[in-house]
């Protein structure tokens, strides 16, 4: 047997954490435990998002609270940049993972096959690769645009905590609100495939609840994705001006 | 029935290989697969050609011997077939049909449709055993197996090794046949004291032979001649983690 197998057959207590990260299955692990801090993100993100049905007052006042959230204890803002720092870590370590095992997939499969047909795969599976990439660019707009205001606004359109008139504002420029509604496919996509992909990293996955979970990950998806786009759909409509 | 056949040629494993076509007349509804290109090889040799090379030892789908694609589907597509099982009785006359060998970079071409599956061996090697001691026979019932667990232990057990799972891979993961092997044995009382050590063991060995890791495409079950599941990934997967956050050594 190898060197690298003797070391992986016996982890000694201290380095687990090392050992989880040097194994293939281990980098899914870190792929699945962050994809779900991330998923958790993205959930709560599109409930706050929903308050706009409220009007104005209601999710302005939302931008305020999840800054003063946390008061006395934690000071203005601090609560926030917490959660944004785990976010970046959870994002950085996921595509990190998923860079390395990619790399190691392509080299397990140097010569490719004349022709060979997929007979199971879902198109969430197959586009989880560039659908993440598409993800990863959309955030980063999505940061500069509505977090920043620093893109896709005529200067002194942003207001910082005026959330309502930003996404107005923001959203009633159509490629923009076309390219978000694109990017919340893909991301619907990306959950379809990747929150059952979490359970059967972890091991929870069974003959039986095989079925649930998958049924369970779609739905989720899909809520996600409606939830999401119901903003920029109604900006475009005109039902929110 | 006449059939065009497409087939991958290759001299060794260092040659370069490349698509013949061949025409093979005669071919009846009751024949086999393999007894098909046997058919063909019969033909060539006749005019003093190489005949195709290709694995194949039982014949009846238990020793994993043959596999390659047909039409782009590893083992041609019936679920739970090999190629052997696969009748003639599914083609028409006139088809064109490609076969094209198992691909993967552990998966080295030999000749032909014939890859060199060894590392699968060395998989088994790394912890695809448990330690019994040797003498008598032990008293049948000394050991008692829960009825859910022989049964999960046998589904896993039915793995025969044919690679297909590899094959049918976008990734050229082995992860259904390692997760298979340490399904049979973790499953079973016997393999209980070796079980962390097992999964540890096997994982790295797979991961040596340079296999790839799984995206859960789920394509190798559909093309499993035993119908293994996925969900004995995710069982490998849960004990890997038991066995990393846990294992003590020896």
């Amino acid at each position: 047997m190898t060197e690298s197998a003797e070391t992986q057959q016996h982890p000694v207590a201290g380095n687990r954490f090392v050992a989880i990260w040097t194994s293939v299955i281990g980098k899914k692990v870190v792929m699945a435990v962050t994809g779900a801090v991330l998923i958790l993100f993205v959930i709560a993100h599109m409930v706050g998002n929903l308050k706009i049905f409220s009007g104005q007052e209601e999710i302005n006042a939302y931008s305020r609270f999840l800054r003063e959230v946390g008061w006395p204890e934690l000071g203005y803002g601090q609560l926030l940049w917490l959660v944004r720092i785990v976010l970046l870590v959870c994002a950085v370590l996921h595509i990190t993972a998923a860079v390395q095992l990619t790399r190691m997939n392509w080299r397990a499969l140097p010569v490719g096959y004349e022709n060979r047909k997929d007979v199971e795969t879902t198109w969430g599976a197959v586009t989880m690769r560039w659908g993440g990439l598409l993800l990863a660019v959309f955030i980063v707009f999505h940061l500069l645009h509505f977090t920043g205001g620093l893109v896709g606004f005529q200067s002194g359109q942003f207001e910082h905590l005026m959330v309502y008139q930003n996404v107005v504002a923001g959203f009633s420029v159509l490629p923009i609100s076309l390219f978000y509604i694109v990017a919340m496919g893909a991301l619907c996509l990306h959950l379809d495939h990747g929150i059952w992909s979490m359970f059967q990293t972890l091991g929870w996955v069974t003959v039986q609840n095989t079925k649930s979970i998958r049924t369970f990950s779609r739905l989720v998806a899909i809520i996600i994705f409606v939830g999401f786009i119901s903003v920029p759909i109604s900006v475009l409509a005109g039902w929110l001006r | 029935m006449n059939l065009t056949l497409k087939i991958w040629r290759q001299q060794n494993a260092k040659a370069s290989g490349a698509f013949v076509t061949y025409q093979v007349q005669g071919v009846t509804p009751d024949m086999s697969f393999l007894e098909m290109l046997d058919l063909l090889n019969e033909n060539l040799q006749a005019k003093a050609e190489p005949p195709v090379a290709f694995e194949h030892d039982c014949r009846e789908g238990i020793c994993g011997a043959c596999g390659f694609l047909i039409n782009g589907v590893a083992h041609g597509g019936r679920r739970g077939t090999t190629v052997c099982q696969l009748s003639m009785r599914f083609f028409k006359d006139g088809d064109s049909v490609t076969l094209e060998p198992w691909r993967a970079r552990a998966f080295p071409v030999l000749r032909d449709l014939a890859v060199d599956r060894s590392p699968f061996d060395r998989i088994i090697q790394a912890g695809g055993f448990i330690t019994a001691p040797t003498g008598g026979a032990p008293e049948a019932n000394n050991i008692l197996v829960p009825k859910d667990s022989a049964e999960t232990a046998f589904d896993a057990a039915a793995c025969i090794g044919c690679g297909a799972c590899v094959a049918a891979c976008p990734n050229a993961a082995a992860m259904l046949f390692t997760a298979a092997k340490v399904t049979h044995l973790n499953s079973l009382p016997q393999g209980q004291p070796q079980r962390d050590r097992r999964t540890l063991s096997m994982v790295a060995a797979m991961t040596n032979e340079i296999f790839g890791s799984c995206t859960n495409h789920g394509e190798c079950e559909a093309v499993c001649p035993k119908k293994i599941p996925i969900e004995f990934i995710g069982k490998m997967n849960r004990d890997l983690i038991h066995a990393t956050l846990h294992h003590r050594g020896d």
